[in-house]
């Protein structure tokens, strides 16, 4: 079942939460919505639920090529998880789950005996086959958001809907839950939407990631492509960490507010070097506890941090100790002259000479 | 000398216990341990006439009865009165929330006297007495083996109407302010979760809000019908005090007092007092079971 919204508009007031906004869904995939807070992506999502509505005379959502703009949230067809579970609390777990059945109409109701028969089915999908007489205030949290996923799988939707489902969890149980979910969503190969505001969750899980900012979708593609070709400097510097270089030794194509990023990973530490781009810092601190050492350096010239990722190998071949004068030397540097989008790799060897405009004058 | 053990983070427990206690001692239960040490001067015929007289009796019919009423009408209407306080905004609404708590400020006195000239047949709403008058002979007619006249009255004010207007009257505020927090927090999504799952908005309403509220609104009624039942002011003006028909206990207990029959008067009050004791430790137990799932 694919998703396609289509301009989305949405304002609170004065305050524009989404600026026509179009998203593509293909079936079966699962999707990130990624942003800072305000970026608008939790009201896309709720717009696509039905929890929400576009502004007036805006947008269009269709389910496989259904239009289902004016479609309320509960014949959509929609599986909707939120955040905080928002389980009823008053009902055991497997009232919780049977709920979705319970109040069809009694036409379309299954008998008593094929709901318990589904329930216990969901129970044993989301591991928690004996728990079904608990009341969720006798759960965790990962159990919580578990049975909240069972709630609305149970009535069977077309797609799942997630808001932040991981963000009230402790990092342990979400690593879990994130594996049983990626996991869980490939065996069912429900169309599922998730919104999160941390990058690698969005890049670990998704197909397909959409990075949202200032009530816009600034780009859309694989973890690899939004990492690798970020379109924009937001894009970059929301995901991971990065160092941003804003003055350039010259401007390139004369433009004014050339910004230069350097992933730390792509800094490489030398204590020797002769070449022609190399930049003289000293070491400030190192961090070696961890799966790679960091290095915080100081630039000698202008005192800039650049901050550097080095295997536990290379660091203790290089054996750096604080206050050390060292060269750095640039691997790939992705340049953003005046918004535009280019990218250069400089090879550390200086053996393409072509592609060293934009490491000049570092 | 305090052991490692005894130590808490929070000192003070001995001095605000004892404080505690004494103030309770003075202001509750010296008071009330009065009445039944004066009662129980009184030989057990004396103590059953003077509480279980068919004028007492009907009074706690009155009493008892109106009070229920009263506190179940307000429980629904002050829940729709929370709900559109804390759910809509519209202009106005800090005034109408202000005008809540009128009924705690005002005298009841006031409230008796102002009920009373509205509701009386020459007052604004004295149309409305035969109308009701109206209403209350059809029954008769239509089902005549209930004694309508009787139980309804056949007036509003200066009969059991008024005596029901002016205990709703003075009961709302307390099913409002206590439901009004309640509602603040109850998370939205709850609702939205009702409603994705296909819930009609009637099947989240009953099946979703009220159970989260009801121990909110068994409190609130709770302590509607408390305060109803102990009272006075604004019901004696408003209810004809008709001996056998629209009598409220504490006003026997007045009368009682008038004439000097001081024991008369504490055995009806040690009556009242445990009825209402063990009336609202049920509906405590009856909370408690409401809430059993609403930790955190």
């Amino acid at each position: 079942m694919s998703i396609i919204a289509t301009n989305i508009k949405k304002t609170f007031g004065a305050y524009t939460a989404l600026e026509g906004v179009s998203l593509n869904v293909p079936a079966g995939k699962l999707v990130a919505l990624l942003g800072p807070s305000g970026s608008g992506k939790t009201t896309l999502l709720r717009i696509i639920a039905g929890l929400e509505f576009a502004d007036e005379g805006s947008g269009r959502i269709e389910f496989h090529g259904e239009d289902v703009t004016e479609t309320p949230a509960g014949k959509r067809g929609v599986g909707f998880v939120f955040q905080h579970y928002a389980l009823f609390r008053h009902m055991t777990v497997a009232q919780n789950i049977a709920f979705g059945l319970t109040v069809r109409p009694r036409k379309e109701r299954p008998p008593q005996k094929e709901i318990d028969a589904r329930v216990q089915e969901l129970l044993k999908l989301i591991q928690l086959e004996d728990l079904g007489n608990r009341f969720p205030t006798q759960l965790s949290g990962g159990q919580r958001q578990r049975v909240a996923l069972a709630r609305a799988l149970a009535v069977q939707p077309k797609v799942l809907l997630l808001d932040e489902p991981f963000g009230a969890l402790d990092a342990r149980v979400r690593k879990d839950l994130r594996r049983w979910l990626r996991h869980f969503q490939r065996e069912i190969g429900i169309t599922t939407i998730f919104v999160t505001h941390d990058q690698e969750e969005a890049l670990e899980l998704a197909d397909e990631v959409v990075v949202m900012n200032n009530a816009k979708i600034e780009q859309v593609g694989t973890p690899q492509e939004v990492y690798d070709r970020p379109s924009t400097p937001f894009v970059i510097e929301f995901l991971g960490n990065v160092n941003r270089f804003a003055a350039l030794g010259h401007p390139l194509h004369g433009a004014g507010s050339d910004v230069l990023y350097v992933r730390p990973h792509d800094v490489d530490i030398q204590r020797d070097y002769h070449g022609e781009h190399g930049i003289r810092v000293r070491v400030q601190h190192v961090f070696s506890a961890g799966n790679y050492g960091r290095i915080a350096l100081i630039r000698a010239d202008n005192g800039e941090t650049i901050d550097a990722e080095l295997s536990r190998v290379r660091l203790a071949e290089l054996s750096l100790q604080v206050g050390d004068e060292v060269w750095v030397v640039f691997r790939h540097i992705r340049l953003f002259p005046a918004g535009a989008f280019s990218e250069r790799d400089v090879a550390t060897d200086d053996a393409i000479p072509a592609t060293l405009d934009a490491g000049r004058g570092i | 000398m305090s052991t490692r053990t005894a130590r808490t983070i929070l000192p003070g427990f001995g001095l605000s216990l004892g404080f505690t206690v004494f103030y309770l001692s003075l202001i509750v239960l010296i008071p009330l341990s009065a009445a039944f040490i004066k009662t129980s001067a009184m030989s057990w015929s004396e103590f059953t006439d003077a509480v279980a007289s068919p004028r007492v009796l009907a009074s706690y019919r009155v009493s008892f009865g109106i009070s229920f009423l009263a506190a179940a009408v307000n429980a629904f209407f002050g829940l729709i009165v929370a709900w559109v306080l804390v759910r809509y905004p519209f202009p106005g609404k800090r005034v109408v929330d202000a005008l809540v708590d009128l009924p705690f400020a005002l005298p009841t006195a006031v409230a008796g006297i102002a009920l009373t000239a509205i509701y009386a047949r020459n007052g604004w709403a004295g149309f409305l007495e035969p109308l009701w008058a109206g209403g209350v002979g059809r029954l008769e007619q239509w089902i005549p083996w209930g004694n309508w006249a009787e139980w309804l009255g056949l007036k509003i004010a200066f009969d059991r109407p008024g005596i029901f207007i002016a205990l709703t009257f003075i009961g709302l505020p307390f099913v409002v302010r206590t439901l009004q927090p309640v509602l603040e927090e109850m998370e939205p999504e709850l609702e939205e979760a009702s409603a994705t799952l296909g819930a009609t908005r009637w099947q989240t309403i009953r099946r979703v809000i009220l159970p989260e509220l009801a121990p909110a609104l068994i409190t609130g009624f709770a302590m509607a019908f408390a305060r109803a039942l102990g009272e006075y002011g604004s019901v004696v003006f408003i209810a004809g005090n008709m001996p056998m028909h629209s009598e409220i206990t504490p006003l026997l207990i007045i009368t009682k007092l008038e004439q000097y029959d001081y024991q008369g008067a504490t055995a009806i009050a040690v009556v009242m007092l445990i009825a209402s004791f063990v009336l609202l430790l049920l509906i405590n137990l009856l909370q408690k079971w409401s809430r059993r799932h609403h930790k955190i």
